[in-house]
């Protein structure tokens, strides 16, 4: 307990120098609001009932669009490391588009599916798909060959080494992957939210900016940052958890 | 012959898709709306670079995202150092970069918007928040792997704090500090791009914009095609940058990945 608050002092200093800086009258209000009145917003909102059916939009986008990628990208980027001839045609592919900026999609997506789920939904799984696809085939790539041998000539079929051998051996670069991946879906997520939508956070936020109500968006803003932030630490939990077996 | 098969597949697979997409588009299955053949496309690129307006969009976005990410970089690289090196630095900055990396920085767009205004200020400004995060973290992970031995042998023959870094922590850790380079490059773009998007103004994220607002579908995609190409390139030029300054370090000679 007394370790965890030294560690995350310097978070507590920066909070309290915020609220101090806005009490003192430093920095303005209209710029600013302070921390009290940003928490008493969040307070608000939650108890209004808005903030909880915005989150729920935005973690069905996120989760739906990320589940996708996995599945997709998985089993893509194994079936290239596995089959010659799929790796020479997707590959040139993969490496093609991997460094492409994802939120140029977004106006396509928009275009094609609308301003609703849909199209961030797809968004997300475009974006989020070649991350999980390249974790995946470096992974099977660098399964242990004298692994695959071995099984092979005690009589496994291909597709019994497939699941048994080089899929677990490629668990640990995929779950680095699906990392990736779930960091730039949050990204993406907001991003499509704060220019086209109706609904979910990142349209909560634009929203109460144009409105003027700072304390609010902020609130929305700390609410974003934190669950991006909680996800990646329960996704690090759950990765320690299923790679276990490796120590 | 099976070389020269697998030598020209490559090329296939890119154009098989060029193909697919100009016969997609004329065949008529979805709208040009929906889906302009790849030839209008082209042709819009075309006439865009030949009215300049091209190169002035393009000139915006790279200035920007470099301008963001070298600034990302000058105060990214020396802050990792002296987080690693530094116990009351890393006390205070520690806990700050492990929430602060996972965060979708992105959502702070528009409190950056209300603060600094719509012109370019603002936009570098989310763009050094968003890069910075992957420089620092890796210069902290390359400069805390510095092997000890060497650095109390060079203290021991003499060395002050300064050849100490110039000569051993700066290249030891420049491996790793490039791989956080190689992660922010791409993110600068993402950002500016978003930016453009959501602030307006010129730049490619900006014209493809305006293209969706008038529904005018060859220009979002020609966007898309033109985002695509720099992203391509700015990572090739990185990769080719690492190569350059890291041809006395053995990953050199490791064979390449994709």
């Amino acid at each position: 307990m007394k370790a965890a608050l030294v560690r995350y002092a310097p978070l507590l200093i920066l909070a309290a120098a915020w609220e101090a800086a806005v009490r003192s009258g430093v920095v303005s209000e209209l710029v600013l609001p302070s921390l009290t009145d940003v928490v008493s917003a969040w307070v608000k909102l939650l108890r209004g009932g808005d903030l909880w059916l915005n989150t729920a939009a935005s973690l069905y986008r996120t989760g739906a669009g990320l589940l996708l990628a996995i599945a997709v990208g998985g089993v893509l980027g194994i079936t290239m490391a596995w089959w010659r001839p799929v790796n020479a045609l997707a590959s040139p592919l993969v490496e093609m588009l991997y460094p492409m900026p994802k939120s140029a999609l977004i106006p396509v997506t928009a275009l094609w599916l609308g301003f609703g789920d849909g199209s961030k939904i797809l968004l997300i799984f475009l974006g989020c798909m070649l991350p999980v696809t390249l974790g995946a085939f470096n992974g099977a790539r660098a399964s242990d060959q004298a692994l695959v041998w071995s099984s092979r000539s005690m009589g496994a079929s291909r597709l019994r080494v497939l699941w048994d051998v080089v899929l677990p051996s490629a668990l640990p670069e995929i779950m680095n992957g699906v990392r990736t991946a779930l960091a730039l879906s949050f990204v993406l997520l907001v991003s499509s939210e704060l220019i086209a939508a109706r609904s979910g956070l990142g349209y909560l936020i634009g929203f109460l900016g144009e409105g003027g109500v700072y304390d609010a968006m902020f609130a929305v803003v700390l609410t974003v940052a934190f669950l991006g932030f909680f996800a990646d630490r329960v996704y690090q939990r759950l990765e320690r958890r299923v790679l276990r077996w490796r120590e | 012959m099976a070389r020269v098969i697998w030598r020209i597949a490559p090329w296939l697979s890119v154009m098989a898709v060029a193909a697919a997409w100009e016969l997609t588009a004329r065949s008529g299955v979805v709208t040009p709306f929906m889906l302009p053949s790849l030839s209008v496309v082209v042709a819009r690129i075309w006439s865009d670079a030949a009215s300049g307006e091209l190169v002035a969009n393009l000139g915006l976005t790279l200035y920007r995202a470099l301008a963001g990410f070298a600034i990302a970089s000058a105060v990214g690289i020396p802050l990792g150092i002296l987080i690693a090196r530094s116990r009351p630095v890393r006390w205070f900055f520690d806990p700050i970069v492990s929430v602060g990396f996972p965060m979708p920085k992105i959502a702070f767009l528009p409190i950056v918007t209300l603060w600094l205004g719509f012109h370019d200020v603002s936009k570098i400004t989310m763009i050094v928040f968003d890069a910075i995060f992957p420089i620092v973290t890796a210069t902290i992970a390359g400069t805390a792997a510095v092997d000890r031995e060497i650095l109390w042998s060079a203290r021991n023959l003499g060395a002050s704090d300064r050849d100490l870094l110039r000569e051993i922590i700066f290249p030891a850790a420049l491996p790793e500090i490039l791989t956080g380079l190689q992660v922010a490059l791409p993110i600068a773009l993402i950002v500016c791009i978003v930016a453009e998007m959501k602030m307006g103004g010129v730049g490619l994220g900006g014209a493809m914009i305006t293209a969706s607002r008038f529904a005018e579908s060859p220009g979002v995609f020609a966007g898309i095609v033109e985002i695509a190409i720099v992203g391509y390139v700015l990572v090739k030029v990185m990769a080719a940058a690492r190569r350059r300054l890291l041809l006395w370090h053995q990953e050199v000679l490791a064979p390449a990945t994709v």
